[in-house]
């Protein structure tokens, strides 16, 4: 990482890039990202906590995890693989309770990185992008992209135990 | 959506506390996901602010235009309906290129830039053009090469080798992207006929 960005300052200088101003308005840009994200951050995981707390998720994992399993899934991303394509901040929430639940590096916390770094909030891009243009019939985007999502799933479980367990 | 995926975790969580009797370790939660969350944004803040601030150095500096030179004959294949004159094609690239790393800030006025290029192609008024849904499903997939969020999130959980999931990032991100395309193309072909 170091390296990347004394090949992106060097890169700056050679184009005659202001660097310190450009740097200080992405920062700026990065604040604005961070207060947009924060509400649902805050509401989201507070939400998770307390379906955490009163022992909903054991329930709900109890029955989950015997399908879960059968597909070779751990149990604790299956909330995320749900809520991915529809929040942002939610799977979020869940990321970092499935790190807090059994540690970054672990199999379920690997899993969960991949699927998280592999998808996208994908009911936000289709809203956002045909919002912008006002179209309504969507045709096959939904299923096209539902399935994307629902590959990146299938193998973020399956490169991770070929490649890092 | 949202709103009732939220206030039914919340409703379902009240509920089966009471059942279970677990009222003070609700309470506690509530207490605990509050802070909690405010120190994860905390935390993630200075990462965020520093990363944006670089990657605003390199959109400058002309790293983006630079790596939609790259893609474009990459993505002319793909969008084979639209014509090389056409505004499309050179957003199309700089949306792609601005996730690629990871600049979501700058990708989305390209990409509604983008769509209004292909709008202006497309038959149809209010119904999505078999490009328009491409461009789409490419936006949907994540093709951000280095997710840093997830890379600072790791870390601050404790993480030993915070980027050893890149190259499984890389491949299903691939295999994703490839099955929506391929969803998408096959489905577009098919109205052809």
């Amino acid at each position: 990482m170091p390296l990347f960005i004394a090949v992106v300052l060097v890169f700056g200088l050679v184009k005659k890039v202001p660097l310190f101003d450009a740097f200080c308005e992405g920062a700026r840009e990065g604040i604005k990202t961070l207060l947009s994200i924060a509400p649902t951050l805050v509401g989201l995981i507070v939400a998770v906590d307390m379906l955490k707390a009163s022992s909903a998720t054991d329930m709900l994992c109890s029955f989950i995890s015997p399908a879960a399993e059968q597909l070779g899934f751990p149990k604790e991303i299956v909330p995320m693989i749900l809520l991915r394509p529809i929040s942002g901040g939610g799977s979020t929430a869940l990321l970092t309770n499935v790190y807090k639940e059994c540690g970054p590096d672990s199999f379920a916390g690997l899993c969960a990185s991949v699927l998280a770094g592999s998808t996208e909030t994908t009911f936000y891009a289709i809203a956002v992008y045909y919002g912008s243009v006002g179209i309504k019939r969507i045709r096959h985007t939904l299923f096209a992209a539902l399935s994307a999502d629902f590959t990146a799933a299938v193998m973020a479980v399956l490169t991770v135990r070929m490649l890092l367990s | 959506m949202m709103n009732y995926i939220f206030g039914a975790l919340i409703l379902i969580s009240v509920v089966c506390s009471a059942v279970t009797g677990r009222g003070r370790e609700l309470t506690q939660g509530v207490i605990d996901g509050a802070s909690d969350s405010v120190k994860l944004l905390t935390t993630m803040a200075g990462m965020m602010l520093l990363w944006s601030g670089i990657m605003e150095i390199a959109q400058r500096g002309g790293f983006t235009a630079l790596l939609g030179r790259v893609l474009s004959p990459v993505l002319r294949r793909v969008f084979k309906n639209v014509p090389k004159k056409s505004k499309a094609l050179s957003k199309i690239s700089m949306n792609v290129s601005a996730n690629l790393l990871g600049l979501g800030n700058a990708a989305t006025p390209f990409g509604i830039s983008a769509m209004k290029e292909l709008r202006r192609l497309s038959p149809r008024e209010d119904e999505a053009s078999g490009d328009m849904v491409v461009f789409v499903v490419i936006n949907t997939a994540s093709i951000q090469l280095m997710p840093t969020m997830i890379g600072t999130l790791r870390q601050m959980y404790g993480s030993r080798e915070t980027f050893s999931i890149l190259p499984c990032v890389w491949l299903s991100s691939i295999c994703a992207l490839a099955v929506g395309l391929g969803i998408a193309k096959l489905f577009q072909g098919r109205e052809r006929d």
